[in-house]
């Protein structure tokens, strides 16, 4: 726990012994234990269980659900928008990271993109869970048919299914690209079936100076990329909200908000992730307390950002003094002041002071407990912006409250379930650490000695030095 | 001949009792959803009669508000449906295709006056109210979204009358069912597009207002306003 910037027998161990450091790495890969086959059996049944739940509901109807008059979206929305946003920390945390060259980078990229791809998927499914009549989704599509009906361009779901398509479809091709030398290495290293599956996979990557160079190439190109369009993604899932006429909804601050907001759950849930990940597959050499100090100043730094977001939310409204509005406001300190509390002792007043102690960020077990409570105040925030705006609508007449019943959490649970399910395969099959990277950080790196204190020195890699410059 | 349908409500004549809920319920085939679905909020009136207190408890009056789809003439649930399923038709009105509809409710979050209905269940006619559904009308399903028309059926049968006739349509062959069973006389539904009937002429009264104007709906219902004084 206590060791800092890279250990010397993590050097000496890349230089000599390339065998053991690729045991060490791809644990996930070659031992299954009994905890794995527990694991995926309770994830399994969970997911089930929310299938058939879901499958119930499509067959009674949405009034199994705790939906009503006004409150037309509810749980389903919020996790939406709660899934979305912790897609968003993986694939744009690695993307900035590979950019700006932070040497700390490599043992957090591949956990974080998978992270994203899995988040995306169960978040790009909720949508069709929450609608009236599943079964006719594909009305939504634009396929030519003989009646000529074609989707609403102007509504803003549209775009929102684009948006998360193309971010998945984008990040599913980051994740992939930044395997290949790791796949190959995987393929020289396995036999049988596995040999044939990553030999495939690997589209005969041999690791000769160009197909690295090409690699390299594409993987900045791909980083370059995919983070406008992270950032345009949350944006446009704010917009099913901004572009509303509801009171409430109907914020300009909205698309930059929920992207912090995103972000800012998104890098919580990397680092419980990175914590998982670093316990069952016993990667304490690699993934040390200097990623999580690291990522724990992130997560501080976007704990004052999303406070000030939503202070400067509260401003405007205040000053505004718009009627609609503020019996929305007003609502978060009556019916709903318990969510409200949730966020904000969750998202500011337990994370912030413990993010500013180095003691907190540098212990595995202690940083956990902000990332916890972010993501459940997070989700709680998702809640408050979906819910009370629908409960408190123009017309008092109809204001009502929601409460989810049995049928939505079950659904979402199995929702959970899922992201967990295929994760855990994915870490199976797939190297979860970047290996590659990893080795290469290892080679440029030396421990040199300033007077009685170890650190870490970078060769620089021949063609970086422009990007530097 | 294009038409500008629009309703007007005298709320000076409203008295609150409810009768345009029912015939409404009736004329379109709309399912009674029993006391606990009523409880959890889902009730499924195309019309609705909201009740507001106006003073304290022993001076405490009733004021009452009915109200249907206003037919925005800039309908903020049309721009926001994926599919079409809702939209502007020839006449102006907003209409709605419930066999298109896949219900993402995102309709009913963007209308202002939240009148649009959904359909939560597949919901039963015991014998014998299946006897008393009108032919002209479809049964939706569960899972879509609904609202009301002005009782399309009747300007459609009303059309089809005209030009069998040889005529055009004229002022007062298209009564919604609740217009028609209003016993005040509080509704009256019309064609702005003619300058003779009576909408045209009751909508230059100087009472008329329409709600949330603010939120350039343009609704196409026009309220006229209470008058307050001796006798009232
Ligand atoms: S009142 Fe509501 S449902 Fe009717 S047209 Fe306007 S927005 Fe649409």
């Amino acid at each position: 726990m206590s060791a800092e910037a890279p250990r010397a027998d993590d050097h000496h161990l890349a230089r000599t012994d390339e065998a053991e450091m690729f045991e060490r790495l791809s644990r996930s890969n070659l031992v299954t234990t009994w905890r794995w086959y527990l694991g995926v059996g309770v994830a399994g049944a969970v997911l089930l269980w929310g299938l058939i739940v879901f499958l119930y509901m499509a067959m009674v109807g949405m009034g199994v659900t705790g939906y009503n008059k006004p409150v037309f979206w509810g749980l389903y929305e919020a996790s939406l928008v709660f899934w979305i946003g912790l897609s968003h920390s993986g694939t744009l945390i690695s993307a900035i990271l590979r950019l700006t060259h932070a040497t700390w980078r490599a043992p957090v990229l591949r956990g974080a993109e998978a992270m994203t791809a899995f988040t995306l998927m169960v978040g790009g499914l909720i949508p069709i869970v929450h609608l009236g009549r599943n079964w006719r989704v594909y009305y939504a599509l634009p396929y030519p048919s003989s009646r000529e009906l074609w989707p609403n361009m102007r509504s803003p779901l549209m775009w929102d299914a684009m948006a998360i398509t193309t971010y998945l479809l984008g990040s599913l091709t980051f994740l992939y690209v930044g395997m290949i030398p790791d796949l190959a290495l995987l393929r020289d290293k396995s036999a049988g079936w596995r040999r044939k599956f990553y030999s495939a996979l690997s589209l005969g990557f041999r690791g000769t100076h160009e197909q690295w160079r090409r690699y390299h190439v594409a993987s900045t190109l791909f980083a370059i990329l995919i983070i406008p369009i992270a950032v345009s993604v949350h944006s446009i899932v704010s917009w099913d909200f901004a572009m509303a006429k509801t009171p409430g909804w109907h914020s300009t601050i909205f698309a930059p908000y929920f992207v912090v907001g995103a972000i800012f759950s998104g890098i919580a849930g990397v680092v419980i992730v990175m914590a998982i990940l670093r316990k069952a597959f016993r990667l304490e050499s690699v993934l040390t307390p200097l990623h999580f100090d690291n990522l724990g100043k992130l997560l501080c730094t976007m704990t004052l950002l999303w406070g000030y977001f939503y202070f400067t939310e509260f401003l405007t409204v205040w000053y505004n003094r718009n009627p609609e509005e503020w019996e929305v406001f007003g609502s978060y300190g009556g019916h709903y002041l318990p969510l409200f509390l949730t966020m904000v002792i969750c998202n500011f007043v337990i994370p912030f002071p413990m993010l500013c102690l180095k003691r907190v960020r540098r212990s595995i077990s202690l940083i956990l407990v902000p990332a916890c409570s972010i993501v459940i105040g997070m989700y709680a925030e998702r809640l408050l912006i979906v819910i009370p705006s629908l409960a408190r609508r123009n017309d008092p007449f109809i204001w009502a409250n929601y409460f989810p019943t049995w049928v939505e959490f079950s659904v979402m649970a199995g929702a959970a379930a899922m992201f967990v399910l295929l994760y855990m395969l994915f870490a199976k099959f797939f190297p979860i650490m970047a290996i590659s990277d990893i080795k290469e950080r290892l080679f440029h790196t030396t421990g040199r000695t300033i007077g009685g204190m170890t650190v870490e020195s970078i060769a620089q890699v021949e063609g970086e030095g422009e990007a530097h410059a | 001949m294009k038409h500008t349908w629009a309703m007007a409500i005298d709320l000076d004549r409203c008295t609150g009792c409810g009768a345009c809920v029912v015939a409404c319920n009736a004329e379109n085939n709309i399912p009674t959803i029993g006391e606990t679905e009523a409880g959890k909020n889902r009730l499924m009136h195309w019309i609705r009669v909201n009740r507001y207190w106006e003073g304290e408890f022993p001076e405490a009056q009733a004021v009452y508000l009915p109200m249907p789809c206003m037919q925005c003439e800039r309908a903020p649930c049309e721009l926001v449906c994926p599919v079409y399923a809702t939209y502007h038709n020839e006449d102006g009105l907003n209409a709605m295709v419930y066999n298109r509809c896949i219900g993402t409710r995102y309709c009913a979050n963007n209308c202002p006056y939240s009148v649009r209905v959904f359909n939560w269940y597949d919901y039963k006619w015991e014998k014998p109210l299946d006897e008393q559904l009108s032919p002209d009308l479809t049964v939706r399903s569960r899972g879509v979204m609904e609202k009301c028309t002005f009782c399309i059926q009747r300007i459609r049968r009303a059309k089809e009358t005209a030009a069998e006739e040889g005529r055009e349509i004229r002022d007062g062959d298209v009564v919604p069912a609740c217009a028609q069973t209003c016993p005040p006389g509080a509704l009256l539904f019309g064609d702005l597009a003619d300058p003779h009937s009576e909408i045209t002429r009751k909508l230059k009264d100087p009472r008329r207002f329409r709600l949330m104007e603010h939120l350039g709906t343009e609704p196409r219902v026009v309220y006229l306003k209470r008058q307050k004084g001796a006798g009232r």
